[in-house]
């Protein structure tokens, strides 16, 4: 039945090659990002000012990462991975295409972030990605079903016993490193130290994996559970719990104690785009106040855009003011870069704890 | 005369040479190279084995794998229970348009998408889904009854994929036993469990082993029905294999299960086959 479907995919591959060869005069984007990243109503404006037509492709980190390197960086022109996730696999796999910063407007950003995301995406002098959407992962809680919940090991608390889902994924690796008084960032650059750090961590998940409901995968998926009482705590992030928020006000987004983890998704150009001018356009286009006060809102999440906070509508900057008191913003930690063979270790982690018994 | 025989010939087989050589045989003999490379540094890779030692020796994949037969030998042998008696009835007892609406039905829930397909399973099986709502409306159950998320919940949902795959062969074998040799069991005196177990199921033997060959290998290289209906506890192999490429990055590994999965399973039948006497030409005739 794979094969069958595979042999289907490949016929719709040609005949979209041949479509493509074919019709070279309606200009293009390629745009590999993440949900409600992109609107349509977004899209149909920067077709209807500069001709160019998006084609979007839904995905996350991994299978972005995974698709260009299946291609060596081609088959799409823009990319949105987050901002740890460039200088690796950009040293590993070579998938991504160095920025032209001069064909940016750079005041469209806010400076400090944009410095932040240059620095840590910059390979040997040359900076690979700009900043677009930030938010955090920390916990969604019914309060009402479970009001101890302040802190990621308090989803292993008896309170919340099989009622408790997290991802099976390197964030929760991080968290509750942090959690348990360790600093997974400082041991980067230590692969040793890191992997002893990691085995901790496993075998705090290991003990905590009873009171897991399941490992959630897709945001949907949690989103149910939550809703329907299934789950009553989760590691997650900000957005999906300021929109459970607006549904029922018992589930809250709280930041931990330990912090919460901050991240950036970027733009970055893949090594073999086609289409650079429309990238650069695009990221131009995206940045704009206007523009980017609506793909925040459509994504629930923050912008790296100079003045579009401003534009923003009030509900979420209630949710936010009131899951992020100042002291919880100062504790928010920011990925740094992943460096190559991190991922390996964690990967090892990850597997034992879904497997193991 | 004959350049142009040999030119139809060959234009009729050319759809089946293509397609097994490049959409089976090519991509495989690239996944066994990638399987012997290992990652010495950034974009340096080297040969080596390392990746079909890391299976043995780190007890985690083997395990996996290990499970995943066993849970595939189950399921085999629970749709095989299951199928016998359908597959008895649409060959021996029902006839005509009965016959043709029963095999109807059967095909019935593949005209959906498997994923469709347990994504029902889902709702059915889940803490707020319908069985466990009547359970709780006729009283057997006083709270909510989570069935979703555990082996059982797995066997169930590949037993249901793999049924048709065992029926069908299954009253092939069956319906080329005469009426005859049955009747005459019965007037040497035989009960009808001896006229069972010594005539109709050695009879159906090939039909037996073709349909347990396609319905273990299916369940054995099934990825949706165990990620979606699986639990914390439960993983398989493919899901290793997925991980591998997808999140992990590490695609010579990936290759190596991949492999391996192909290796093993393979090994599995061939001893199925040698246990129960069958060839593998007679078991594919049935098929």
């Amino acid at each position: 039945m794979l094969t069958k479907r595979a042999s289907l995919k490949l016929a719709t591959a040609f005949a979209a090659l041949m479509i493509a060869g074919g019709a070279q005069a309606a200009e293009k984007l390629r745009l590999l990002t993440w949900a409600d990243y992109a609107p349509a109503e977004v899209v149909q404006q920067f077709t209807k000012e500069t001709g160019i037509e998006v084609e979007i492709t839904l995905s996350n980190n991994e299978e972005m990462i995974s698709k260009l390197r299946a291609t060596q960086g081609a088959g799409f022109d823009l990319v949105q991975p987050s901002q740890d996730r460039i200088a690796g696999p950009q040293q590993e796999f070579g998938i991504y295409k160095p920025l032209d910063l001069a064909k940016l407007k750079s005041d469209l950003f806010i400076a400090s972030m944009l410095e932040a995301t240059k620095k840590n995406t910059t390979v040997d002098g040359k900076v690979y990605g700009v900043p677009h959407i930030w938010g955090t992962d920390g916990l969604v809680v019914n309060t009402k079903a479970a009001p101890s919940v302040a802190d990621y090991p308090d989803l292993c608390s008896q309170a919340v016993a099989g009622k408790a889902s997290f991802r099976a994924k390197r964030p929760t690796l991080i968290a509750f490193a942090f959690a348990n008084g360790m600093d997974p960032f400082a041991a980067y650059k230590d692969q040793k130290e890191y992997a002893a750090l990691m085995e901790k961590v496993g075998a705090k998940l290991a003990e905590c994996k009873k009171n897991v409901k399941f490992f959630w995968d897709g945001k949907d998926q949690l989103l149910n559970a939550l809703r329907s009482g299934e789950v009553v705590a989760a590691m997650a992030w900000d957005t999906g719990g300021w929109k459970l928020n607006s549904e029922n006000p018992d589930i809250k987004f709280v930041a931990p104690k330990s912090g919460a983890l901050g991240w950036v998704d970027t733009f970055a150009i893949p090594a073999k785009g086609r289409n650079d001018d429309a990238a650069y356009k695009w990221i131009n286009f995206n940045m704009r106040p206007e523009i980017a006060a609506k793909v925040a809102a459509s994504a629930g999440n923050f912008t790296a855009s100079n003045g579009a906070d401003k534009l923003m509508q009030g509900k979420l900057k209630d949710q936010f003011a009131e899951s992020f008191p100042k002291a919880a913003i100062d504790n928010i930690k920011w990925y740094p870069a992943v460096p190559a063979g991190i991922e390996e270790i964690e990967g090892k982690v990850l597997d034992r704890l879904k497997a193991g018994s | 005369m004959m350049p142009a025989r040999k030119l139809a010939l060959f234009l009729l087989l050319a759809p089946a040479v293509l397609w097994l050589g490049l959409l089976i045989l090519l991509p495989h003999v690239e996944i066994l190279i990638l399987s012997f490379s290992e990652r010495v540094g950034p974009r340096v890779y080297a040969f080596g084995l390392g990746n079909y030692l890391e299976f043995f020796t780190e007890p985690l994949y083997w395990r996996t794998f290990a499970r995943t037969a066993v849970m595939s030998i189950l399921v085999t042998a629970l749709t095989l229970v299951l199928a016998f008696p359908i597959a008895l009835y649409i060959a021996r007892v029902a006839q005509g348009r009965l016959k043709a609406m029963l095999l109807l039905l059967c095909l019935l829930p593949f005209w959906v998408s498997e994923l469709v397909r347990t994504l029902g399973w889902m709702m059915l099986l889940r803490e707020t889904g319908l069985i466990s709502y009547l359970l709780q409306r006729v009283g057997l159950a006083s709270q909510p009854v989570e069935m979703l998320y555990n082996d059982g919940a797995v066997i169930l949902g590949l037993v249901y994929g793999g049924l048709l795959f065992m029926i069908v062969p299954l009253a092939n074998a069956l319906e080329s036993l005469e009426p005859s040799v049955v009747e005459a069991g019965y007037d040497l005196g035989g009960s009808r469990w001896t006229v069972l177990r010594r005539i109709v199921i050695p009879h159906a033997t090939p039909g037996i082993v073709a349909g347990s060959i396609i319905v273990f290998m299916l369940t054995v290289g099934n990825f949706a029905t165990p990620v979606l209906l699986g639990g914390k506890n439960g993983l398989w192999f493919t899901e290793q294999i997925y991980a591998q490429f997808i999140t992990r990055f590490n695609w010579p590994q990936g290759a190596a299960f991949g492999m391996l999965l192909l290796v093993l399973s393979s090994v599995i039948v061939w001893l199925g086959l040698r246990l129960s006497g069958q060839s593998l030409g007679t078991t594919l005739r049935q098929a």
